[in-house]
């Protein structure tokens, strides 16, 4: 559970969130905003929340207002993960 | 609120059901006619470790296709099943709120204790595992309010929103407040109630209000107005309704006109010790005076039907001093449902519409033992096939509850 | 019979004044952070001192937020009996004393009809907090399932269902008429004055005993608001830490209590020669339809609300001198309340102060729309408003007149009260002096 990449992250939206029925998530999403994706910011805190504890990382408070898009959420996590001690 | 607002009778234009005998208007009417009971042996959880284990369950269906996948994370049951109804009651009256001007579009529905399975389920993570393991959504899934909210959201309703407890009364008072805001100016109210808890926390909670039959046969553990009664069986699940200013519904076309909510009462009873009578017969009371309704005028008494002795004698007795003794025909179809908390009122509302609708007043099963007959015109295991223009719809609460509400066939 | 006497004989309804029955606040009750009493609770907000701190009531220390607005709440102290304070919730216990004070302040006992009196209460969480450590104790802290009948609290129904509250004040009161809870979230204490309101004005009452109750600073609701990081967690300054309106906000502070009123026909008050605080005139709720938690960007349905609150009450905004914000502190809340206001009052939004008291007693969920009322209805008695407490870098999005640090003396005859919640609702409230308004 070292890296976190794109299977991780839709398995863990699905599984928080659920998932909207025109979106296909298995799609190329990396660039797509969350909103488009059908994710408010609920869903995000509950998806957020769950990688915190499945990968051991605190990400800052603000991350779901910064990461628009599931690349950008990517990035943080794999920052935090790096940064992880 | 002008003179003439007063006199305007919102008129039920939409119905949606869910009940655990049937999960849709026309699925719990058959059944209901039929005789089909949905009371049984609780499968959501194994009830055999506590004193009760009888429950009017609704059966394992697939939310997928009929709730957006989205929701299902953050809704308890209940939440989810209220907006199966509200969807139903929607199509039935043909009408789509987010197509209606912004704010003439409103929700008002009742509740009891929330979404307590969803709850419980947050609860045990908070303890066992830490708050970072409680769901984001736990700040208003459980709450009282939810089902209101998601079905504002849902369907883009923008009017005036809330949700009204007093425990099994409060489907009637919730009916009452819609009512008032179409009075008011608003064109279209979702009104009524789905409610229901079969989780292990709430089985507990349920279980210490001292109220529940323990009897584990599904035939004869909620038989109110008989000799055995023993407590009551609960349920999940209650109706919903499209209700409208009559003006509204009429340049919209609406489809049906189930029936107008003619009057409505609402008391509380007195301390135990004071020696004051219970409050129930002055609900009816008020609800027969704001209908402008003569008892004789009234077909049927849909009953509150409490199913235990004390309780049962309160109504009995309340009927018989306002209709005179055996003077109505007296119906108790939650005998096929359990008591549904803030659901069943709404539910035995869209029981008396649909019994307007076809002329017929169906029966109450499981009691073979009546200890009114003295006093109750009780409609037993055989539907009775009558014209029925206007109905009583009886309602209490623990604690003091009492509501009344008279619903007329539109003509 | 207590119910003899002047009053009318039961089950006459009064008529009210011939162009329709209007509705006052004649008595007040308060239990609230930094003191218990409505006049405790006066000289904190207008002293602008703030009642929040570390939270006390549980460890809280493994979690996010940790600073809260509590109670300091003596149950034996004030009044209440060894038997009510282990049967009864705290939020109940809240009501119970208020209720009392209100009951009392009103001089009311001894001249209501029992079937003309009646009890609304608003409540967001009920008794939560009973739940939450009752479900610990019965499942050995979530380590095992009992399901021992005589496990947990003999009163875990009352617990379930938020009515039982109703229920008790209802026995306290001799209520025989309406009863019951609204529950909008934090809209409630709001909403549930607006709907005693439409009762009483519909004639289905003459008196309601009713307000807003909550006392939820516990585990389970400290967790999910971390969840959505809707609190502050600005646990190095407890006391600042509510700053509505502030640049540097970024969170409400949990709070607690509770605040109930008389609320009587105006006629009914006036024969019996009570003290008449305020009058309700207009009450407006809408939905935002948008999500459960958030808010659009445009404040479209606060701002509807405040128009349809005003236009009930028949008050141009003009009319109104002072406005009690919901002002939650969040980020998105202040910005969304201020566009909603300006877009509702016009340029009047500039002339208005604003305040929000969130600053001083934190965010009490349902209970605070009672909270703000009882203020409200003070600052009419005393012409004066009380401030925003913590307001030290005014936010450039947030520009109105928020009466930053001290209270202000100031006319009041007319008041808009604003609310927002879970949910989606968005509610407004109408209070003004009765001279104010020529029906």
């Amino acid at each position: 559970m070292d890296t976190f990449d794109t299977t991780t992250l839709v398995q863990l939206l699905r599984e928080c969130a659920g998932e909207e029925e025109e979106v296909d998530l298995d799609g190329d999403i990396l660039d797509t905003a969350f909103e488009d994706l059908g994710y408010d910011s609920l869903a995000l805190f509950n998806t957020v929340s769950r990688i915190e504890r499945d990968y051991g990382v605190e990400l800052p408070d603000e991350v779901v207002a910064v990461a628009q898009t599931p690349r950008q959420l990517m990035d943080l996590v794999n920052t935090g993960i790096a940064e992880r001690v | 609120m002008t003179a003439t607002g007063v006199q305007t009778r919102p008129v039920i234009t939409g119905i949606g059901i869910v009940a655990p005998n049937g999960m849709s208007t026309d699925d719990y009417w058959s059944a209901v006619l039929r005789g089909d009971s949905g009371i049984r042996r609780i499968t959501r959880f194994d009830p055999s470790s506590y004193p009760a284990a009888i429950a009017g369950e609704i059966p394992e269906y697939d939310p997928a296709g009929l709730l957006p996948n989205r929701l299902l994370p953050q809704t308890d049951r209940m939440t989810r099943l209220a907006l199966i109804a509200a969807q139903e009651a929607l199509r039935d009256a043909d009408a789509d709120p987010a197509e209606m001007p912004p704010f003439a579009c409103g929700v008002v529905t009742s509740a009891s204790a929330g979404g307590f399975e969803f709850g419980q389920k947050e609860l045990q993570a908070l303890w066992s595992q830490g708050g970072k393991f409680v769901s984001a959504y736990q700040s208003f899934a459980w709450f009282y309010p939810v089902n209101t909210g998601q079905i504002s959201i849902r369907h883009g309703m923008r009017g005036p929103g809330s949700a009204i407890v007093a425990e099994g009364a409060g489907g009637l008072d919730a009916i009452a407040k819609a009512r008032r805001h179409l009075r008011a100016g608003t064109s279209l109210m979702v009104t009524g109630g789905v409610d229901g808890s079969l989780s292990p926390w709430s089985w507990l909670c349920i279980l210490r209000s001292g109220r529940i039959s323990t009897s584990s046969d599904p035939h004869s553990a909620f038989v109110p107005f008989d000799r055995r009664a023993r407590g009551a069986v609960v349920g999940e699940g209650g109706a919903l309704f499209v209700m409208e200013d009559p003006d509204r519904a009429a340049e919209r076309g609406a489809a049906h006109r189930y029936g107008e909510v003619l009057g409505y009462g609402t008391t509380f009873d007195p301390r135990p010790g004071t020696g004051r009578p219970p409050g129930l017969r002055r609900a009816v009371e008020l609800a027969l005076a704001e209908a402008r309704t003569e008892p004789s005028d009234i077909d049927v008494v849909f009953a509150d039907a409490a199913g235990s002795p004390e309780l049962d004698l309160v109504e009995a007795e309340t009927i018989a001093s306002v209709f005179g003794p055996r003077g109505v025909p007296v119906t108790a179809t939650k005998t096929l449902t359990g008591r549904l908390l803030a659901g069943g009122a709404p539910l035995d509302v869209a029981t008396a519409l649909l019994s307007m609708r076809d002329g017929v007043i169906p029966a109450t099963v499981h009691v073979d033992s009546p200890a009114y007959e003295d006093l109750l015109d009780l409609v037993r295991d055989v539907p009775r096939e009558q014209r029925v223009s206007t109905a009583l719809v009886l309602a209490r609460g623990e604690g003091g509850y009492n509501s009344a509400l008279v619903v007329r066939k539109a003509t | 019979m207590p119910w003899a006497g002047e009053t009318p004989a039961e089950g006459d309804k009064v008529e009210g004044t011939p162009e329709g029955r209007r509705v006052v606040i004649t008595g007040i009750g308060v239990v609230a952070p930094g003191g218990i009493g409505r006049k405790q609770y006066w000289e904190l907000l207008t002293a602008g001192r703030t009642a929040t701190r570390t939270i006390s009531l549980f460890d809280a220390s493994p979690f996010r937020s940790r600073v809260a607005a509590e109670c300091d709440f003596d149950p034996l102290a004030a009044g209440l009996s060894r038997r009510q304070i282990r049967q009864w919730d705290r939020t109940t216990q809240f009501a119970v004393v208020a209720g009392r004070e209100a009951l009392e302040d009103s001089g009311i006992l001894g001249q209501t009809a029992p079937y003309r009196t009646g009890v609304m209460m608003g409540t967001a969480c009920g008794s939560t907090m009973s739940l939450d450590s009752e479900y610990a104790l019965v499942s050995d802290e979530g380590k095992s399932w009992q399901v021992d009948e005589f496990h947990g609290s003999p009163y875990l129904y009352d617990y379930f269902v938020p009515s039982s509250m109703a229920a008790e004040l209802a026995w306290i009161v001799e209520a025989e008429g309406p009863v019951g809870v609204v529950s909008t979230g934090c809209t409630s204490g709001v909403d549930v004055l607006g709907h005693s309101a439409d009762l009483i004005r519909e004639g289905q009452a003459d008196v309601i005993l009713t307000g807003a109750s909550d006392a939820a600073i516990s585990p389970i609701t400290v967790a999910c608001f971390d969840a959505i990081k809707a609190t502050t967690a600005r646990n190095d300054a407890p006391e600042t830490a509510s700053r509505p309106f502030d640049r540097t906000r970024n969170g409400f502070v949990l709070g607690e209590g509770c605040a109930v009123f008389v609320l009587e026909e105006l006629e009914h008050a006036r024969l019996r020669d009570a003290h008449i605080y305020a009058e309700v005139s207009g009450h407006a709720s809408r939905c935002n339809a948008y999500s459960m938690t958030g808010l659009n960007d445009q404040g479209l349905e606060m701002a509807d609300a405040i128009t349809a609150a005003l236009d009930m009450a028949r008050f141009d905004p003009a009319v109104i001198d002072y406005v009690n914000a919901h002002g939650s502190a969040t980020k998105q809340n202040d910005r969304h309340e201020t566009d909603a206001l300006k877009r509702s009052l016009g340029s009047h939004a500039y002339d208005i102060p604003v305040s929000s008291i969130k600053s001083m007693i934190g965010h009490s969920l349902g209970a605070v729309g009672a909270l703000e009322t009882a203020a409200c209805a003070m600052a009419l008695e005393h012409a004066v408003v009380p401030p925003t407490a913590n307001l030290t870098e005014p936010d450039p999005d947030c520009d109105l007149d928020y009466v930053p640090l001290t209270a202000r003396e100031h006319k009041v005859d007319a008041i808009l009260s604003v609310a927002s919640g879970f949910g989606g609702f968005q509610s407004a409230l109408v209070l003004n002096k009765p001279e104010r308004r020529a029906v």
